[in-house]
This record gives C-alpha cells, structure tokens and sequence, in this order.
C-alpha cells in the first residue's frame, strides 16, 4: 500500500517535471572510449561535446534542451553496431557525430540507415564508407583515394622528384595505395622506376642496394610505420638521404624512434591534421584546455566540426519545420543538403553520397625526429 | 647500365648476402646442434634467438648512457645473452622434451611448436609491461659509420675493399668477425674436448655410450645449453644488424635458418655454415634479379623483384634435396635392419 502510494507521487512528480521542461533533443556520438584507441575517441567526444555547450543557447531560444549522449564502440565493429541499435531505438536523438574506424562505421551506419539517424564522420576514410551511397553517411575529412593523388602531387610538385621508386608491403592497403602514386605519377610523367613488394620485416639489403644503384629523387612507400621505420633505418645507414613518402600508415610517433638517427627527411599524407594546422582553432584549444584539463589534438577538432555540422543540419531542419521538432528523415536531408560555416577545417558541403566537396589532406615532415606540418593539399573527391 | 656500375652492385649484394647468410648460420648452427643429437627439431630455437636479440636489447639500454666502451656493451650484451638464451634452451629441454624421449617422433614436435608459440606470448607480455612492443637497438654510435670511413686509419686492405666498391658498416664486420670467433669456438668444443667427444657418442648411440659411463641426460642438457648459447649470439647479432626485433620477428629468420640447416645437411655443423651462407647470397641474388633482368634486357627476370626472396630460396632448397636429398654436407643415414 505505502509503495504504491510512493510510486505515485514519483509518478506525479516526474509527470508536472517534463510538463514545466523544454522538449528535449539530443545527439549522439560513437567512438572509442574504452580500450587501445580510447584517447583518440576521447578527444572526438570533447569535441563534440564543447560544440554542443556552444549551441546550446540557441536551441534553448527555439525551445530545445539539447543533450549530447556519448556512446562508446571500443573501436570494435560488433560493439558499435549494438550501439547504433541502442541510438536508433532512442528517439529523442536525431544524429550521431561518429566515429574514429572506418571498420565500425561502415556496420554501424548500415544499422541507422533503417531509422534515418543522420551520421558525420569526423574521421573515417575508407572508400566504402560513402561508396555505399547510404543517404545517413557523412564525412569531413578525406577518401582513402585522395591520398595517392595527393602523395603523387607533393612528389612532383613540392619535392619536384623526376625519378621515384616506389615499394608496396604487399597488403591491401599498402599495394592499393602504392599502385594509386604509380598511375599519378605517371599521369604527371615521372619515371617510376619500380613498383616492388615487399613483405620483409627486417632485411631490406637487396632493395636498398637497387635503390643506391638507380639513384632516385625519392622513395615512396606504400606500407605501416613499423616495417618502413625498419626501411628507413637502414636505408640512411647505407648512406641514401633521399626523401622518403608514404601515406597515413606512417603516422605514429613510433616511426621516429624505429628510424632512430635516420628519422629524417621523411614526409606522409595523413587526414588528421595537428591542431596547429587549424589556423581558426587556437581558441578551440584553449576552451578544450579549459573545459576537459587536457590538450585538444586533431580528432577533438574534427570531432568539434563534425558535431558543429550536425548541430547546424538540425538548426536548419527546424527552421523548415516552422520551429517545431524535425523528423529524423528531415534531419538526414538538412545535413546532406546543406553549407555548414565557421568550422575550424574550412566550410562544409556534402557530394550525393556523402563525401566533402573539398577536403583537405595534410602532408607531415620528419626532421631530426620531429613532427611537423609541411604543407596540406586540397582534394576533391571523383564524384562531385 | 655498363659493366663499370654494375660489377660493384652486385660485389655488394653478394657481400651483404654473405652478412646476412652469416647470421643464418649462427641460428642454423642451434637447429643443427639439437638436431645432431636428438634428431628433434627444435622449433622453439627461433623464440630462444629473439630471447637473446631482447636481452641485447635490454643490455644496449640500460647501458645506453655508460661511459663504457661500445665493443665491451657489446660483449656484455653477449655473453648475457648467451647465459640467457643457453639456460632457457636446457630449461625447455627439461621441462617439454625430456619427459617425451621415449615418445613417437611426431610428439615432442608439437611440443616444441607449443614451447614456441608460449615464448612468443611470454616476450610480448615481459616487454609489453614496459610499453615496448618493437624493440630499437641504441648502438654505440661508431658501429653505424661506414667501415673505413678515414682512409688513413685502414689502408691499405679497406682501401682495396673500397675501390672495388664493397660497403660495410663496422658494424657488419664486427657481425662477420663475432660469428667467425663463434663457429672456431664450437668446432673446438665439439671436435677437440671431453665434452665433445661425449656429445658425439651420445649422438651416435645412447644406449651404447650410456653403458660407456656417459651421463646422456646431462650430454643433451649441455648440447641444449650450447644451442642457446649459440641462439643469444645469433640474436644479438640480428638485432645490431636489423636495428629493431619484436617477439615475433623470430619466426621469419628461424624458418630461413632451418631451412639453411636442411639444406647444408641437418646435423652437420660446416653444413650449417654453407647453408645459411648459401642462403643469404641466394636471397640477395635473387632480391636484385629484376635489375639484371633489365640489364639483358629481359621481361622475364625484370618480373623478379624483392618479394620472390623468400620463394627463390626455398625452390633452391627443394632443387637440391632432389638431387642431394642428405642436403649439401650431410652423409647419409643408413638404415640397419
């Protein structure tokens, strides 16, 4: 009897609490917050969540509470996708700002595209991540196949190398990206003298002998940091100081300690930019600083413009609502069709299948050890 | 491409073939020893050489800011090695070979893949606490300059080296020197001591050289100790030369070395040597076929690059155990019905 009298005044309680309240709207992020990446998907929730106290105010002036809810995909393809199921069945969320693998966004935005949850990627760069023409895929940054144009660009155009010899680890990745600078290169006239495979880990003595033999202005490696770390060792202890370029795979700290003295002259095409290649994100670093005590990196940035998308894509989709509560579907074609400004990495609109009209790859140097921005290239994807 | 340019090319490719090859020799040496005596193949000898290649690593890096000389860290790196790896080997012997002697063949094979597959995981555990996973070598500074680099200080034999265009670290003559000094040591152990002596009856018979008072168990533990010993100089080796090792780099230089043994006669010691040498020269050879190829001006070879390394020895290795099936130096096994 008591119990039932207790439920019934939380009940009565809860129900006059949400009657005073706003209507409450929410958005989601996935990326790892646990496990081996979880810094990485950290900074992307950050992101996220410092756009959202930004636009906060404004939702409240329409008459929206707005929420972030971080999910957590352990940067496991399994795990992501019962996240998205656990988005799609909340209806109060109407996008989702995510996620770091290329590997977990691919299930997962299969697993929205039923329910219409809009997603932008701060950081996935697989083809077949917009290759599947999902209406819900987003991405700010870009493709997997801009970064052999892009390394072959900065080739013969930075470096103005005439003669490249080009080296593959046998992989996927590496053979793929390797074969991508070769066409490009040739398509610029510059002599590629080999497209080698390699899948040695250790003794690379034959291939460098060929290299000092045929003298090339540069070297391009399709492959990881730790087997081209390895490469480069030896390479500049044979005495070579050619440059040496590759794509995304090289960037770890671990490739400067692996090459040890010989960590220099090296330069890699990557998507995530460092903070200081953002010119507009110094106050963003600070505010970063500020709110979560730690120091903003590259995907708290990106995770930072991909929420301001989405944030702006449903500021939109209320506004031709009449200022009422958009649907999802709504939400999903405000974000696809739309120009989103003052972001941190330029502004933002989509292709028919999801990919950014212009976006940018950022090409690093190593010198001495040390890490810095060399110069970005602007790409565009194939489909425009 | 004219003689001039191509001769010194390929000069240095068989020379850095034979530097190579020579850390092939030193681990098929440990294959060959067990091999020799047990007729067991030791499939966890590969993990026993990493076991050495991370000791070295540790000594190079807690010895990094010593004063000490570079050739002493190294010897230190050695002979700790050595201790390690040879007392992990009898170790192993005791605890996952002795107690299937009397088993089928096939038995303590698995065992020895087992050991191996456990030592890898044990590596990685031990390093990963640290934050490790590749391993990088610190060495002293004057091991990656070029051997010969002051031509006043090595005339007139480096002189001669260098004008006919062969280049080497010092740290690859130190390699070619340390398996030497190895290789001398053993063959006078096992051909000029009491201990060898023992170890051989008890590779020839057990059963007979048991009743002529030697300790057989013992015999194995020391040929098992000996193996590793051989296992941690081979290791420290690999990692001065490659410059980076992890727990599982050992199985691709293990595989090789076998085969190096098999190829130079399992069980014979100067076979070992030939083998891995051989090896070290063909897979370097065969490394460059392409630009030969080019240079005669044939699509065929051109088609041969770095990734048929692997492939092109073991062809060799099958080519000549069709016609020498007991291997280059190996003598053949007679059956006694």
């Amino acid at each position: 009897m008591k119990k039932t009298a207790l439920s019934l005044t939380v009940l009565a309680a809860l129900a006059l609490g949400t009657a005073g309240a706003q209507t409450t709207l929410r958005i989601a992020s996935l990326s790892p917050l646990s496990g081996g990446q979880s810094d990485l998907g950290t900074q992307i929730r950050n992101g996220t969540q410092l756009a959202v106290n930004e636009y906060k105010a404004q939702f409240k002036k329409l008459g929206f509470d707005l929420e972030l809810v971080p999910y957590d995909d352990q940067a496991d393809p399994a795990t992501g996708t019962a996240a998205a199921r656990k988005i799609a069945a909340d209806r109060q969320i109407l996008a989702v700002v995510g996620t770091l693998n290329s590997g977990v966004a691919i299930p997962s935005s299969a697993a929205l595209q039923a329910s219409h949850v809009a997603m932008v990627s701060p950081a996935n760069t697989a083809n077949q991540v917009t290759d599947r023409g999902l209406p819900n895929m987003n991405r700010i940054v870009a493709r997997d196949d801009a970064q052999g144009g892009a390394g072959a660009n900065f080739l013969s155009g930075t470096l103005k190398a005439k003669k490249v010899y080009v080296l593959n680890d046998k992989t996927a990745y590496g053979e793929g990206l390797a074969g991508e600078v070769e066409k490009a290169l040739k398509a610029k006239s510059v002599t590629v003298v080999a497209n080698e495979g390699t899948e040695e880990k250790s003794d690379f003595s034959s291939i460098i002998a060929k290299i000092k033999l045929q003298n090339p202005d540069a070297v391009y490696f399709g492959g990881i940091y730790n087997q081209v770390g390895v490469f480069i060792k030896q390479l500049r202890e044979a005495g070579v100081t050619t440059p040496v370029v590759g794509g995304d795979g090289l960037d770890s700290t671990e490739l400067a300690t692996i090459a040890g003295a010989g960590a220099t002259n090296i330069y890699y095409t990557t998507v995530a930019a460092p903070i200081e290649a953002l010119p507009a994100a110094k106050v963003f670093a600070t505010s970063y600083q500020k709110t979560f005590n730690d120091t903003a990196q590259g995907f708290g940035a990106f995770g930072y413009d991909a929420a301001k998308v989405v944030l702006q894509g449903v500021l939109n989709a209320i506004r031709s609502n009449g200022n009422k509560l958009p649907s999802r579907t709504q939400v999903e074609t405000a974000i696809r069709k739309g120009n989103f400004t003052g972001l941190l990495s330029g502004a933002v609109s989509f292709n028919s299948v999801g990919d950014r009209r212009a976006a940018t790859m950022y090409v690093m140097n190593v010198k001495d050890g040390k890490y810095k921005l060399e110069t970005s290239i602007n790409v565009k994807p194939v489909k425009q | 491409m004219d003689l001039a340019t191509l001769l010194p090319f390929l000069v240095n490719v068989i020379v850095g073939g034979l530097v190579l090859g020579a850390v092939y020799a030193i681990i098929a040496l440990g294959y060959t020893m067990v091999y020799g005596v047990l007729q067991l193949i030791n499939f966890a000898h590969s993990e026993v050489f990493i076991t050495g290649a991370v000791v070295g690593f540790e000594v190079f890096r807690v010895l990094k800011d010593s004063p000490l000389d570079g050739y002493l860290k190294l010897l230190i790196a050695l002979l700790a090695a050595m201790l390690i790896s040879g007392a992990l080997n009898v170790v192993i012997e005791r605890l996952a070979y002795r107690p299937l002697r009397n088993a089928p063949k096939l038995v303590p094979l698995i065992t020895a893949i087992g050991v191996s597959l456990i030592l890898q995981d044990v590596l990685r555990v031990i390093e990963g606490f640290q934050g490790r996973f590749d391993l990088t070598y610190t060495l002293p500074g004057a091991f990656t300059t070029k051997f010969c680099a002051a031509a006043s200080s090595c005339a007139p034999v480096g002189t001669f080296l260098r004008n006919i265009g062969i280049d080497l670290q010092l740290k690859d003559v130190v390699l070619l020197i340390v398996s030497g000094i190895s290789l001398a040591v053993l063959n006078y152990l096992v051909n000029h001591t009491r201990l060898g002596t023992a170890i051989r009856a008890v590779a020839q018979d057990r059963v007979t050289a048991g009743l002529m008072g030697i300790d057989s168990n013992r015999m194995i533990a020391a040929t098992f100790a000996i193996g590793g010993a051989l296992g941690g100089i081979s290791g420290v080796l690999f990692g001065m030369k490659f410059g980076t090792v992890n727990a599982y780099s050992g199985f691709d230089p293990g595989i090789v070395a076998f085969t190096a043994a098999v190829l130079g006669g399992i069980g014979s010691i100067p076979g070992a040597v030939l083998g891995g040498l051989t090896l070290g020269v063909i897979q370097n050879l065969i490394g460059v076929t392409n630009v030969l190829g080019s240079v005669v001006g044939s699509a065929n070879l051109g088609a041969i690059d770095a990734s048929y390394q692997r492939i092109g020895a073991f062809i060799v290795l099958v080519l000549i155990l069709i016609f020498k099936p007991t291997g280059l130096l190996g003598k053949s096994n007679v059956e006694k019905v």
